[in-house]
């Protein structure tokens, strides 16, 4: 069960680049967990630290009041690269639930929804604006309007945005969707028998076969 | 109407469409390996579910294993735990499972087609972007997340909405000593990381027919590079003859019906896609990239980009940004550029194919002075194979490392790194920032030109060494 995404009102990190890939986000040394979480320190590791694990002063996360973003915004094709999960976990345990981009790589996109951060595309004008506006500070607060499909600008005025019916509703209700698709049961089975009489030439991987 | 190969497969596993149109999509294959799964493996245990298909589930331990002596134990204690998860996971809900040690252990990607697991008109996932790779046998492949990886594990079903077509044609036929991963390059090049995003990319034409299997997995491997949900190569007789007789394929009878069904896949005539991309094959060079990022290609006679060419401030500032990283001056011929380290290997070129491309170019020359070069194989089978026809020999006596399958310096997870400011020659699939390790410099590039800059010491046209 995931936290639910209703409404957010937070400070937003302006990252106005292109093409961030799941590797900056959470290099691979850092995949060695088998848990979920505790990745959100090593986020962006390579931009944030020194090799000698001190804090590089200029990266938009180590500075005020951006350490206690929850809002992420870049340029286009956001997570791009690999499928790590540990990508939106690592900005999960840091404190993202919100990324505003023009555009995201699919995979990265998807895996998102899964840990309850909602992803939004919009238009790189207005991603530019919003970053901006994230500049002014503390209290430039973006608030997202989940329910409403809203962006609410510091300034008041808003931005709609689209999202998929079916995955707004698992984020508002913080719903587990592999208990979702279980309600289905009885369709897989009868896929998996009509599979077993009419292609009976599909071979199946048996256990002791296997070295 | 018309349909695409991808139409096709998606058709045949729609389990029910859903009223807003998401589709619950049958999974054919689901391949483990110990990175991305250990938290799903945790989220069936304390959900109390089971896991739905044993016999179409496979695991492999590939990203974080030493490719040096098999006998030692893993000295890393978070890889060796890793390990030990997978091996005490597929233990309890009984897995079919290739052993560390095993002459069937490789890279998930390698084994797959190799064990006949991997088969036309399948859907095949795997928690790892690269399972775009099975996409040359004809199999709608993909890679998911640990959350979807649990998904399958449960339901052996994924949600899904069909992704758009897209058709890349590649007219005509290559020159000589241009190989499927120069016009992945050049594919990539052309169309961007982010060119086939949303879509399912088909590569077509005479040049991909030509292709052997080896060479359609690396094209496929890379289609996620260019962003795409996967690559797709039609299933035909280069196809079936490489399936036949291979461990986990349909034998005899069912082998026959097997291929009457696959025979029906291939796009119709008069299917429409929602893009359409073309190359003429005859002017793909020998390519190389230069940044960090995998669009970032030029051919092997090309010169590295100036900054102040670029109209976007922003894409000027990533530039000159890559180059400092790189280390590289604007305008400079990326032939005769010094290199570090030659990598031969990962799930893009570490195929038998790729090792005998790599070994013509080091028959009877020496890597050079300063140079690592090391020659990962993709599986156990695969260095066997490269054994029994002698490549080792080669390899050795002309300075490169000869080591044990697995992912390798593909990715910085194992102990084959590079370090700050080395400079690889690298046959993988990605030249991201600290990819290879922090402060490498990647350049990706096939392998046949891998092994020509190990021996040159720096870049060279591969077509000026016969």
């Amino acid at each position: 069960m995931m936290d639910k995404f209703t409404t957010l009102t937070a400070i937003a990190a302006p990252m106005p680049v292109e093409n961030i890939d799941t590797d900056q986000i959470i290099p691979a040394r850092f995949l060695k967990t088998i848990q979920r979480s505790g990745l959100g320190k090593s986020a962006f590791a390579a931009q944030r630290y020194h090799d000698d694990g001190s804090e590089k002063p200029d990266f938009v996360l180590n500075r005020e009041p951006y350490r206690k973003a929850e809002i992420l915004i870049t340029l286009d094709n956001l997570g791009c690269g690999s499928s790590r999960e540990h990508a939106p976990w690592a900005l999960l345990d840091f404190g993202i639930r919100c990324v505003i981009a023009p555009s995201f790589a699919d995979i990265f996109f998807n895996n998102c929804f899964k840990n309850g951060i909602l992803p939004i595309r919009l238009p790189r004008e207005i991603c530019e604006s919003l970053m901006e506006d994230a500049q002014m500070g503390a209290n430039a607060r973006i608030t997202i309007d989940l329910e409403n499909q809203i962006v609410q600008r510091p300034d008041g005025s808003t931005i709609a945005f689209e999202v998929d019916n079916f995955r707004k509703h698992m984020l508002i209700e913080g719903l587990d969707d592999i208990g979702q698709t279980l309600q289905h049961d009885s369709a897989i089975q009868s896929f998996e028998q009509k599979r077993q009489r009419d292609e009976s030439w599909r071979p199946t991987i048996v256990m002791e076969t296997v070295s | 109407m018309a349909r695409t190969l991808f139409d096709k497969i998606w058709d045949d596993h729609v389990v029910e469409r859903l009223p807003d149109g998401t589709c619950i999509l049958y999974i054919d294959r689901h391949l483990l390996h110990e990175v991305t799964s250990p938290q799903a493996f945790e989220g069936l245990r304390m959900s109390g579910r089971r896991l739905r298909r044993p016999d179409a589930t496979v695991a492999v331990v590939d990203h974080n294993v030493p490719t040096s002596d098999r006998s030692l134990p893993i000295e890393e204690p978070e890889s060796r735990l890793q390990i030990e998860t997978l091996e005490k996971n597929v233990a309890e809900f009984g897995v079919p499972y290739f052993k560390l040690r095993s002459k069937d252990q490789g890279i998930v990607h390698v084994v797959g087609p190799e064990q006949g697991i991997s088969l036309p008109g399948m859907t095949i996932v795997c928690g790892d972007s690269h399972t775009s790779t099975h996409g040359a046998m004809g199999a709608l492949a993909f890679g998911i997340g640990t959350s979807e990886v649990e998904h399958v594990m449960a339901t052996q079903t994924l949600l899904q909405k069909p992704a758009k077509n897209m058709r890349i044609t590649v007219a005509g036929q290559v020159g000589p000593g241009v190989t499927a991963k120069d016009i992945m390059l050049a594919i990539i090049g052309k169309i961007g990381t982010a060119g086939g995003t949303g879509h399912v990319m088909e590569f077509a034409g005479d040049a991909i027919r030509a292709l052997d299997m080896a060479g359609r997995m690396t094209l496929c491997n890379m289609s996620i590079e260019a962003g795409a949900r996967a690559g797709l190569v039609a299933p035909d007789e280069t196809t079936f003859a490489y399936v036949e007789g291979r461990r986990f394929a349909p034998k005899g009878e069912d082998f026959e019906k097997a291929c009457a069904y696959w025979r029906t896949l291939a796009t119709d005539e008069g299917a429409v896609f929602d893009t359409e991309v073309s190359l003429d094959a005859a002017e793909i060079q020998p390519n190389l990239t230069w940044g960090t990022s995998p669009e970032d290609v030029i051919a092997i006679d090309g010169i590295v980009p100036d900054p102040a060419q670029f109209n976007d401030p922003a894409r000027a500032r990533q530039v000159q940004r890559m180059l400092d990283y790189m280390g590289l001056e604007a305008g400079q011929k990326i032939a005769g550029t010094r290199i570090d380290v030659a990598f031969i290997g990962s799930c893009t070129n570490s195929r038998i194919e790729d090792l005998r491309a790599a070994a013509a170019v080091a028959k009877g020359r020496h890597v050079a002075p300063g140079v690592r070069a090391m020659v990962v194989p993709g599986s156990g089978n695969v260095k066997a194979a490269a054994e029994a026809e002698g490549l080792d020999l080669i390899f050795r006596e002309a300075g490169f490392e000869w080591r044990e399958a697995g992912c390798s310096m593909c990715l910085g997870m194992n102990p084959d790194k590079l370090t700050s400011g080395q400079r690889c020659a690298s046959t993988s699939n990605r030249n991201f920032e600290g990819r290879q390790g922090p402060g490498g410099r990647t350049h990706l590039c096939s392998p046949a030109m891998a092994a020509a800059a190990a021996v040159s010491g720096c870049f060279v046209d591969v077509r000026e060494m016969a």
